[in-house]
């Protein structure tokens, strides 16, 4: 393991270490620490320019209170779910197969492939807006769940299987070899021996999506029109007027929105070290 | 690095049976298809369509008048995509210290101490806050009447520059409020790279005396290649993107000196009804990127080659 | 099990009942600001009291998000219903045959007599494309106490007295002016007033038209005269740090006495400060020329492309009565279009409401008189220029290079 195991070092390294831990946090999550106090404060607050000093009231509760009122924030979170999940599953999957395709086999135009898939990315893909749009009218899929998810899974898996390849490259070839030399099915190579080693990096790969899937609101604007499809995050743009922003209210909408890929991660993090006994063939 | 068992040979693959020759063509074909076909639709054609919009004056809705060159003619001579250009050029150097920072929090993190998945999650945290309200507490950090910074900084007679509303100053304000989420993205590549490090090798390695930084370099980096790689390329795209932060922090302002491309080419086509022109600017970007990319993947390949 | 029964009986009916008659009537709204919302939703809630057979489906979205979602959905998936803004900004999409022709309604609800002062702006080519709801005055909000701190009885009528009283609140300390120019429009409405108060709503039409070049020496007349007020230290420092909301604390906290802006303003002040706070309209600067002022209008407008055009016909109806637009204009603090209705009680209102009565011809706004992209190009400049007066030549060079790309050489 690297850096060596806190545990292995001296009593002096071990306790710097749990200081410095408590210490670096609150330093790292200073901005966040500010978002949560302006979650909590009024807008009058506010409007006398009190975003640092201690607030004249704390109104944490009607903050929230007023969020969950004045937006059907349960069915918005309700939508973000309905639209990542399906979404992250269909990426992974497609990019899995795409990565493995363009790691485990040499033929030509893969380098081309390849370029292509990360090509996507650079584009600034508000631009893609009306094309996108027109797609999913003709394919009658707008305004509709459906056409968000199949335009996130089509998006997503050029990062996807840009980052799937690197991972599935980088693993020892030679248990490929062996398996191949059993007459093991490509299939069955690719389900039993490629995916258990590569999870950690789809389990880290997942819960980057999820975030990225989540927090976008671009794509639910462009192809989602009715109120009770739409994402958190779309929903919570409403908080922001057409003169008047609730700073207050938007951080506290951005409190909830963050939760569910906060938990996600802490949830997904047992999986990273995943594979590890199965690596460690590899060096 | 003595003790990295090399790959067998390419050659024994290339020479079994017919039918095998013929299923390591078929296989990833029929692997990357359904891949393929979804991103052909959804991504690689709009961006065709785009790409032809650039030759276009269009509000983005009614008709569209085809102009040739002209909107790549005006770009060349707007002074405006010139900053923007230059800007994504700062945006693109000083975010590669994402990845750098990033690694050494993962380093930091990567013990196994009481409350640590906690700790790790909660490092994890701005990069799933909300860009827009980011933006919003770094402006509130940098204003130079009521900010945080400013309030420290008066009592011991320190003065307070204007950050955001100085042309020469705001683009750096806002690429270090995009340098926060970007860390605790690059934090995250590098905690699952260092998962897959292999700790036999690292055994080995402070047994031959290796420790510290030299252990770091030579040993640890060499096997987070694929982490790096990613860290760099989402970095990349990251700088190039940038985009919720320049609008809530500055709209491009003051007068456009921290404007970026993709901003640009948003305001045009959105506020401005510019379709065409925007699309020029879309183009621009992407085709200065594939440039990149190419580069990119000849260093990958090389780098990949060398190892198997 | 008999109540069971017809407790079924009356859910079945009740199910079959919204079922059968309900129409639905989508609307969707840029109206995001907290007055807007609350008076939205009364409205609608009127509506459906009087209408309850017709269901309406509120999307409501944030200013800039339905910029963006109102190009696609007005050409794929129509509602049947949209706010938006009257003068050029209308004009734009029913140059592109995009809003519906609602001169009917006008003609039916007698609303030529009943609307005079938004006719204009809801026209094009003699025809109606949209019905107002609420139109609104700019002028000064100012802090009467630090007014009276720095020895100012008087509200400036005059640019002299409008000069003095910058000059005194700067001898006793006070910024005269707070400013947020980061969201670009806030220097826009400066540049309104110097241009409508020195050239007149004629030459100003004009140039939102594109018709006058912005080197012009009536156009360097207005900055010269922004200039003096650059000069004596009128604005707040650093004020392309601040959205026009950020720019308030200034005021709020007694540090700034005066805020160039709009109604939706007022309840932005703290109960403390509100209470200090008082109304001017903007000074004369050449008394030959006529009162002219900014008067931005809202309106709903029928989509084209809408399914339940009738429906829509009958919301716009509703929502032009002179009772319903007592209520709507007072929750947004805004002022009635129709003449019928009653303009609320408090200063700023009734304020507004007089100068516009006086006023001998009014103007939208400048980013929504003129073309989008020009407007975008000028209002940086007012910014820089704002920040850097030494730079006027090239700035006016700059805004007159894309207004002539737009409108084409003169």
């Amino acid at each position: 393991m690297f850096p060596r195991p806190i545990q292995e070092t001296t009593r002096a390294r071990q306790v710097m270490y749990k200081v410095a831990l408590p210490v670096s946090l609150v330093v790292w999550l200073l901005p966040m620490i500010a978002i949560i106090a302006t979650a909590g404060r009024s807008l009058s607050d506010l409007n006398y320019g009190n975003y640092w000093g201690i607030p004249t009231e704390w109104v944490f509760f009607e903050n929230f209170a007023a969020v969950f009122g004045s937006s059907s924030i349960g069915v918005y979170l309700l939508n973000s779910f309905i639209i990542t999940i399906p979404s992250i599953i269909g990426a992974l999957f497609l990019s899995t197969l795409a990565g493995a395709g363009l790691a485990l086999y040499r033929f030509r135009g893969r380098f081309f492939l390849l370029a292509l898939f990360i090509a996507g990315n650079f584009v600034p893909f508000q631009i893609l807006m009306i094309p996108v749009r027109q797609l999913t009218l003709d394919l009658g899929v707008y305004d509709s769940y459906l056409g968000v998810i199949l335009f996130q899974i089509a998006f997503q898996t050029g990062f996807c299987t840009f980052f799937m390849r690197n991972f599935i490259a980088e693993l020892p070839f030679e248990l490929v070899e062996a398996a191949r030399a059993e007459g093991v099915s490509e299939w069955k190579i690719l389900i039993h021996i490629i995916v258990p080693l590569v999870r950690p990096a789809l389990a880290a790969l997942a819960v980057l999506q999820f975030t990225f899937i989540w927090n976008d609101f671009f794509w639910p604007l462009i192809l989602i029109q009715s109120d009770e499809l739409r994402p958190i995050t779309l929903g919570l743009t409403t908080l922001k007027g057409q003169f008047i922003s609730s700073f207050n209210l938007l951080a506290a909408g951005s409190l909830i929105a963050a939760l569910p890929p906060v938990m996600m991660f802490f949830a997904m993090q047992k999986h990273f070290i995943a594979g590890l006994t199965l690596g460690a063939s590899k060096g | 690095m003595a003790d990295l068992p090399m790959m067998p040979a390419q050659r024994t693959r290339m020479t079994t049976s017919f039918f095998r020759k013929h299923k390591l063509l078929l296989m990833p074909l029929a692997f990357i298809a359904p891949a393929f076909a979804m991103f052909s639709l959804f991504v690689i054609y709009p961006i065709i369509q785009s790409i032809g919009l650039s030759f276009t004056q269009w509000q983005g809705i009614g008709p569209k008048t085809w102009v040739g060159l002209n909107n790549y003619r005006m770009l060349f001579n707007d002074a405006v995509f010139w900053t923007s250009l230059m800007n994504n050029v700062y945006w693109l150097v000083l975010f590669l210290l994402a990845p750098v920072f990033g690694l050494f929090v993962a380093l930091f993190l990567n013990q196994t101490v009481f409350g640590i998945r906690l700790v790790k999650s909660l490092f994890f945290f701005p990069f799933v806050v909300s860009q827009i309200v980011v933006g919003i507490i770094f402006a509130w950090f940098y204003d130079p009447a009521f900010g945080l910074l400013a309030t420290v900084l008066e009592p011991i007679g320190l003065d307070m520059p204007p950050i955001l509303s100085d042309e020469t100053l705001a683009t750096f304000g806002i690429i270090l409020a995009g340098l926060w989420p970007q860390t605790a993205y690059c934090m995250i590549l590098y905690l699952t790279g260092l998962n897959s490090v292999n700790p036999e090798v690292i055994e080995a390695a402070r047994l031959d005396g290796a420790k510290g930084w030299q252990l770091l370099v030579k040993i640890v980096l060499p096997q987070l290649r694929a982490a790096t790689f990613i860290a760099l390329v989402v970095t990349i795209i990251g700088a190039l993107r940038s985009f919720d932060l320049v609008a809530v922090m500055t709209e491009g302002g003051p007068y456009n000196s921290s404007n970026v491309l993709a901003y640009y080419m948003y305001d045009n086509a959105i506020f401005r009804y510019r379709m065409g022109y925007a699309s020029s600017i879309a183009t621009v970007l992407f085709l200065i990127m594939n440039v990149y990319i190419v580069w990119f993947l000849m260093r990958l390949w090389n780098n990949e080659k060398g190892t198997r | 099990m008999k109540l069971f029964k017809s407790a079924v009986c009356a859910v079945a009916l009740a199910a079959f009942a919204t079922s059968a008659s309900a129409r639905d009537l989508v609307m969707n709204a840029n109206t995001s600001d907290p007055a807007q919302k609350l008076a939205m939703e009364n409205l609608i809630a009127e509506f459906e009291a009087a209408y309850p057979e017709i269901d309406v489906k509120f999307n409501l979205y944030d200013h800039e998000a339905f910029k963006v979602a109102m190009r696609n959905f007005l050409v794929s998936d129509a509602p049947d219903l949209i706010t938006w803004n009257a003068g050029n900004r209308m004009k734009v999409f029913v140059d592109l045959g995009l809003f519906e022709d609602v001169s009917d309604v006008w003609e039916a609800e007698g609303l030529y007599e009943k609307m005079p002062a938004v006719v204009g702006a809801s026209s094009v080519d003699g025809k109606q494309y949209g019905v107002p709801y609420a139109y609104y005055a700019w002028g000064f909000y100012y802090r009467k106490d630090l007014f009276e701190q720095a020895g100012i009885t008087e509200t400036p009528t005059t640019w002299e007295e409008f000069k003095a009283v910058g000059e005194q609140l700067n001898a006793a300390g006070i910024t005269p002016v707070t400013i947020g120019t980061k969201n670009l429009w806030p220097a826009a409405g400066w540049f309104d007033f110097l241009n409508l108060r020195v050239n007149g709503v004629e030459f100003h039409a004009e140039l939102m038209d594109g018709k006058v070049a912005y080197t012009d020496p009536r156009v360097r007349a207005v900055f010269e005269k922004w200039g003096e007020l650059v000069e004596a230290d009128f604005y707040i420092e650093n004020h392309p740090a601040y959205s026009f909301q950020e720019a308030l604390p200034f005021m709020n906290q007694g540090n700034a006495a005066m805020y160039l802006l709009a109604p939706f303003i007022v309840s932005m002040f703290p109960e403390d400060v509100r209470a200090q706070v008082e109304w001017f309209p903007f000074p004369i600067i050449d008394s030959d020329v006529g009162i002219y002022e900014d008067a931005p209008t809202d309106s709903f407008h029928i989509p084209v492309n809408a399914k339940n055009k009738e429906d829509a016909r009958l919301f716009l109806a509703f929502a032009a009565q002179a009772d319903v637009q007592t209520r709507t204009a007072a929750t947004l603090d805004m002022l009635p279009p129709n003449v019928n209705a009653s303009v609320k009680d408090d200063r700023f209102a009734q304020g507004g409401f007089a100068q516009l009565s006086k006023a001998d011809g009014i103007m939208q706004f400048f980013d929504r008189d003129t073309d989008p992209a020009l407007a975008k190009v000028a209002m940086q400049g007012f910014q820089e220029f704002l920040q850097n007066p030494d730079r006027l030549d090239r700035i006016l060079e700059q805004i007159e290079a894309e207004r002539a790309r737009i409108y084409g050489a003169l």
